[in-house]
């Protein structure tokens, strides 16, 4: 399944310019990307969130195929009716235009995915729908003003987790969602980033052709949560990966598979911690048991993943 | 048109009427007491007597969201729900509205948490009486499948595209069998006909793609509602073309209100519901003593028929509004005000008096319906009342 990106330029771009996203949002490149391999006949969801929020002010578009939005914790459920009707309507020969197959996609940041939205991903996963969900996991509720999700990084500063004189930033660990989905014996599962754009259109096709739900977490890089410059999104994704905190990987009918194998001497995470603003606090004397607890952390995560995958 | 007699529950005869109508989806989630309405409909699906698609989800919340996601695609869809699982699909139960959708679900009206209870009240359905549904009410199961085959008419018409909630009584309706008339499947059908998915938008026309649900700012969202609020107002003309054509079709005709020997009334009861089987048997009794007493009955309750009302009303000297709900800390229930309201720019208004009855699934018998008779003959002899009362509750 070789992605070429030659034949990959030439594909319709689905989501049109001058949407409202940040300059340097890693998020409207993830969409780009993703559509690119998905192609005019999808139908794409949409949970209440930052790349809702900046592809759809009305009377604008920015899509290009058919897209819905109801609510913030209801994508996945809203797509999985849309997908029923699909095959419902099929079935009588009464598609509005016949195709054999139609993608349904949705997309959720992480306070869409990772908190409010869980159960009704849950839902539709477990009830085996055709769908792929793809989590936009930029590690806080950033629409609403950087407030710290089940997916914030230990020692994150957020707006409702703040570092001050006593407290330094969230006291616990993410929750692991592209686990809790594999637990769902769902037949594709898999993490990636925009930085390997080879990477996530491979799982996206992957993903797409399969026979039942998929779920792809993409890290996202933030510029104004995390606070880094806007130029640097793309080798925060890269460097996040490199130091085993955003580990590539995929699981196929519960086969676990490292799609790209950082080097054994991996950078190690308070590089990554440095550039970015929401990390700060760390660096101040007496918190360097806090950076300890970072790295113990990402190492002990990594060797159970590598173990999942039979490279231990 | 020959119909077919037959004994069924409020649950089965809705689930009947859903068959007939052939949907294309029906999200579904357990509640008391609208589950064997869902039961019943999945029998007739496992037996092949409908094709529809069920989605089996994990929440009420969900079975709105993803009616949304099919009605989207002009798929005809409905659900069905019951007090909490109502008030956990709140959220976008407003939003089915906003987007135009023409799902059709029965809320079989049970009282809403805490402490929890799974008996009849209203206070679901008019914790969602301004959610922008059409909001159609029943009285016995007879009237529960007539609406369920004509809640199609109303919601897919193109003037309408609003989802409409059938209204019926849990247990007292839901769950006691009665008998009444059906239509044979093959007339049922002829009479809802199928969607018209030509009309109107598909979220599945990939080659013409529209984007549902955008961000409203402060430039669009109030013409928004305001189109909300003009097609409810077009509603009624064409909820009394349906109600038109199904009387001429069964010989059951209905109106946005039942008048019950009002016509030289001078105490008028108010009612939605089953309760008014009961009041319509108390007032054939008190009409033998003489005493001049109907009974309204509203099946259209959204939109809100206020100059009809009024001009039905306008003549009686004490109308009785019975409220199986409480607005707390408001005066009085929802209907008691809606109605009061409608009447107050009357030349000569009658005196009107609420009653609370029936929380929780409170019996309401006929003794209680007498002692609301002789309080309303009270009144109309000059007896001072309070405005808002209290019926079968120990004070």
């Amino acid at each position: 399944m070789a992605v070429n990106l030659q034949t990959l330029s030439k594909h319709e771009d689905l989501l049109s310019g001058g949407h409202r996203a940040c300059a340097g949002c890693t998020g409207s490149n993830i969409l780009r990307q993703i559509m690119l391999t998905a192609g005019r006949d999808t139908v794409v969801g949409g949970a209440t969130g930052c790349m809702e929020v900046v592809t759809t002010i009305f009377p604008y578009t920015a899509w290009k195929t058919p897209f819905i939005h109801s609510a913030f914790e209801n994508c996945a459920a809203t797509i999985s009716g849309a997908e029923t009707a699909f095959r419902a309507l099929k079935k009588r020969g009464e598609l509005p235009v016949p195709r054999e197959k139609i993608n349904f996609i949705a997309f959720g940041g992480d306070g869409g995915t990772y908190d409010i939205g869980l159960q009704s991903l849950s839902g539709a996963m477990e009830r085996g729908h055709n769908m792929l969900y793809v989590c936009y996991d930029n590690e806080a509720y950033m629409n609403t003003g950087i407030q710290r999700s089940g997916a914030t990084p230990f020692g994150a500063h957020t707006s409702t987790a703040p570092a001050g004189k006593v407290k330094q930033g969230k006291d616990r660990h993410r929750k692991d969602l592209t686990k809790i989905m594999v637990a769902h014996n769902i037949p594709y599962v898999a993490q990636s980033t925009p930085f390997h754009w080879k990477d996530l259109q491979m799982k996206v096709r992957k993903a797409l052709d399969v026979d039942g739900p998929a779920f792809i977490n993409v890290l996202m890089p933030c510029t104004v949560g995390w606070g880094f410059d806007p130029a640097l999104g793309m080798e925060l994704a890269k460097m996040a990966t490199d130091c085993n905190f955003w580990p590539l990987f995929e699981v196929e009918n519960g086969e676990y598979k490292l799609t790209y194998k950082p080097k054994a001497d991996r950078t190690p995470i308070v590089e990554w911690l440095k550039t970015q603003v929401r990390f700060k606090h760390l660096f101040k004397p007496g918190n360097e048991g806090l950076l300890e607890e970072i790295q113990r952390w990402v190492d002990d995560e990594q060797r159970k993943l590598l173990k999942l995958c039979g490279e231990a | 048109m020959k119909q077919i007699y037959v004994g069924l529950t409020g649950n089965e005869a809705v689930a009947t009427a859903f068959k007939q109508a052939r949907p294309h989806v029906a999200p579904a989630f357990p509640i008391t007491p609208q589950t064997e309405m869902m039961h019943k409909f999945a029998d007739f699906v496992a037996d092949g007597a409908v094709d529809t698609e069920m989605i089996l989800v994990e929440s009420e919340h969900s079975a709105m969201s993803a009616a949304i996601g099919s009605a989207a695609t002009g798929a005809r869809t409905f659900t069905a729900t019951s007090s909490a699982g109502f008030a956990l699909m709140w959220e976008v139960v407003y939003i089915a509205a906003s987007l135009r959708l023409p799902i059709c679900m029965p809320v079989v009206n049970r009282a809403l948490s805490g402490n929890i209870n799974i008996h009849n009240d209203h206070s679901d359905a008019m914790g969602g009486r301004d959610a922008g549904w059409i909001q159609l009410w029943c009285e016995n199961t007879q009237e529960a499948y007539d609406h369920a085959l004509m809640c199609w008419r109303i919601a897919e018409h193109k003037d309408v595209c609003l989802p409409v909630m059938i209204n019926y009584d849990g247990f007292i309706i839901s769950h006691t069998s009665e008998s009444l008339h059906i239509l044979p499947d093959e007339d049922a059908w002829k009479f809802v006909g199928p969607k018209d998915l030509k009309t109107g938008y598909s979220l599945l026309d990939v080659d013409h793609p529209i984007t549902v649900g955008p961000l409203d700012l402060t430039d669009y969202y109030f013409e928004h509602k305001i189109s909300q609020i003009e097609a409810l107002k077009r509603a009624p003309q064409h909820i009394a073309e349906v109600y038109k054509e199904f009387g001429a079709l069964t010989g059951r005709h209905y109106s946005f209100f039942e008048e019950y020997r009002t016509d030289d009334a001078d105490l008028v009861i108010v009612a939605l519901g089953s309760t008014a089987g009961t009041a319509k048997d108390v007032i054939d009794a008190q009409r033998e003593k003489g005493v001049k007493v109907g009974l309204l009955k509203i099946h259209m309750f959204r939109p809100f028929p206020a100059a009809e009302l009024a001009k039905a009303l306008s003549k009686a000297k004490v109308v009785g509004v019975m409220d199986k709900s409480a607005s707390f800390g408001g005066w009085g229930g929802p209907l008691f005000n809606e109605i009061r309201s409608a009447l107050y720019d009357l030349p000569a208004r009658p005196k009107i008096h609420n009653w609370i009855y029936g929380l929780g699934g409170r019996d309401t018998d006929t003794k209680q319906i007498v002692a609301l008779i002789e309080q309303l003959q009270a009144i109309a002899k000059g007896r001072e009342a309070e405005t808002v009362n209290l019926l079968g509750v120990r004070l």
